[in-house]
């Protein structure tokens, strides 16, 4: 429980009670975010440790190199160009994929006779890793946006499906029936009963689904792009400058860490309230 | 005119193996307008398959099951259905949402809906808690909404499967009183499922009992004429008690005694 619901739940009190309440709220919030914090830190402090005093080397710099070479690169503009080349592609093709994935789960969850039919489709291509689609991709689309489009489409559509899908058939029978009972249509039950039951599911699908996306884009761009932060990570290797791909690689943790976070802000936000998937 | 008119009611369900179970079986039942009926027998003998026939999510194998002098066909906004457990109430909506629903279905402008729906929680007892969601409720709550969510949409009558089972006693015993006063506010028909004689005799205007399964049938229908205040240690309530008692017995003796053979087999 989050200490703003702790304090929401009591009743309003008063004078030494009101500045205790405060208090331990304060204290609960401190202990929740400081200790974040203090892993954080750690997490670059043990870096430091491991890179100048356990192995040491050029090929392993510590944080502090790492994090002036970032801080040229966003000066002179180069880091954003290439996160906003990988973002760009992963904001595009997770959004088609994630749109036909919702549909198409939506309706093999509740018609037979589509999942029926779609079945063959989905059980066997989501076996193609996403990576593997690059080989044709290339050769289909070429090196341009398109083919990555298509890529990240395919890392995302296939998981959104199978969530959304396995969302509208977990639902509680008693609850269609009792807005059957209601007097709700075929179109009501689907819009005010389906689909807000199978919201949760759909955003968990489409949370799984990103982290897949950014594996995917990754590799993609290291095979055949010219910008990008694969691209980054590639032609630094080809060039040997080892800041540049830890700075890559820092760029992939962060971003990662915060798209997750705002999915995971948004499952709650939207479906933590009543059904606690988190 | 009967409001539920039962005849020749038999349910057969087929199983993939192959062997198929008769629940139901020559049932003839009849509801009438403005009555409680209690519905009782033993567990297992057929009591929601019932109650899914006549709230149109199941169909009969044969015989005729009408309301109004007309087929049921389906589910409808005529009969409200309160469930068994608590799994029905839309977790995505707080209270109040959850007894809107049916005026929302309809149509109904919001603000007149929310005045609408307001009074039912307050009926239930509710009042203040519009605003919680069903996993911020204790059972008991819950099943109230559930209750004033088929109120609010003024069905023509109530179907209940034992609503108030995973209750504990106490809160049960309050349920039940709550439940007596709304049915005398508004005298919707109430069809109303439970294998509690106590339960039964508290509530109910005439009480059916029914044989064990399978092919279960309607034993015999026992007159409650106790009036609107009833306590448990008058004469004429453990009179009462005690000719269900007697009639639905050897049923459950029998449906203890099937379950012995099953277990041995
Ligand atoms: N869908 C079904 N398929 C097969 N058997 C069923 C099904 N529903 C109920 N039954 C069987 O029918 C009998 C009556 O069930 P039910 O009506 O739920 O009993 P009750 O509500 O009186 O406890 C039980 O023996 C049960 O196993
Ligand atoms: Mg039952």
């Amino acid at each position: 429980m989050s200490p703003a619901q702790v304090s929401a739940t009591r009743p309003a009190p008063d004078g030494e009670g009101a500045r205790e309440a405060a208090w331990t709220t304060l204290k609960k919030t401190a202990n929740l975010y400081g200790i974040y914090a203090i892993g954080f830190v750690s997490l670059f402090v043990l870096w430091h440790l491991i890179s100048v005093y356990l192995l040491s080397s050029v090929l392993f710099p510590p944080p502090l190199p790492v994090l002036s070479k970032a801080a040229e690169l966003i000066a002179n503009g180069k880091l954003f160009e290439h996160v906003g080349f990988s973002m760009m592609r992963i904001a595009v093709g997770f959004v088609l994929g994630s749109s036909m994935g919702i549909v198409v789960g939506l309706l093999m969850g509740s018609f037979l006779t589509v999942r029926r039919f779609m079945d063959p489709y989905v059980e066997t291509l989501r076996f193609i890793p996403a990576v593997a689609m690059i080989t044709v991709a290339v050769i289909w689309f070429g090196i341009g946006e398109a083919s990555k489009f298509f890529i990240i489409t395919y890392a995302t559509i296939f998981i959104v499906i199978l969530t959304t899908a396995a969302g509208v058939s977990s639902i509680a029978p008693n609850k269609t029936r009792a807005a059957q009972s209601l007097g709700a249509t075929r179109t009501q039950i689907f819009f005010l009963v389906t689909l807000p039951a199978t919201v949760p599911f759909i955003l968990t699908g489409m949370r799984v689904a990103m982290a897949n996306a950014f594996t995917t884009i990754v590799a993609a761009e290291l095979v055949a792009a010219n910008h990008g932060i694969g691209t980054l990570l590639w032609e630094s290797r080809l060039y040997m400058k080892i800041p540049e791909i830890f700075v890559a690689l820092l760029t992939l943790a962060l971003l990662g860490f915060t798209v997750d976070r705002c999915f995971r802000w948004a499952i709650f936000k939207f479906a933590g309230r009543y059904s606690p998937v988190t | 005119m009967s409001l539920i008119s039962i005849s020749g009611l038999e349910k057969t369900f087929r199983s993939r193996q192959g062997a198929n179970y008769t629940a139901i079986r020559d049932f003839d039942l009849e509801i009438h307008e403005g009555e409680f009926f209690c519905l009782l027998g033993p567990s297992g003998c057929g009591k929601t398959t019932v109650l899914n026939i006549i709230a149109g999510f199941d169909h009969p194998t044969r015989g005729d099951v009408m309301l109004d002098g007309r087929p049921i066909t389906g589910p409808g906004e005529d009969r409200g259905v309160v469930f068994q457990g608590d799994d029905s109430l839309f977790t995505w909506c707080s209270a109040l949402q959850n007894v809107e629903f049916g005026p929302r279905l309809r149509g109904m402008p919001k603000g007149e809906r929310e005045t609408h729906a307001r009074k039912y929680i307050e009926l239930v007892g509710l009042g203040g808690q519009e605003d919680k969601f069903p996993v911020e409720l204790s059972g008991g709550m819950k099943q109230r909404i559930q209750i004033a969510r088929c109120l609010a949409n003024e069905p023509k009558m109530l179907l209940m499967d034992e609503p108030f089972g995973a209750l504990d006693a106490q809160t049960r015993t309050i349920m039940q009183e709550q439940l007596a006063r709304i049915w005398h506010q508004n005298e919707t028909p109430v069809l109303f499922i439970t294998h509690d004689i106590d339960e039964a005799v508290t509530l109910g205007s005439r009480i059916g009992v029914m044989t064990a399964g399978p092919e279960s049938t309607l034993k015999g229908i026992v007159e409650v004429n106790l009036g609107d205040e009833r306590r448990r240690t008058d004469d004429d309530f453990m009179q009462v008690y005690r000719e269900v008692y007697d009639m639905i017995r050897e049923e459950v003796l029998q449906s203890l005694s099937r379950e012995d053979q099953e277990e041995a087999a």
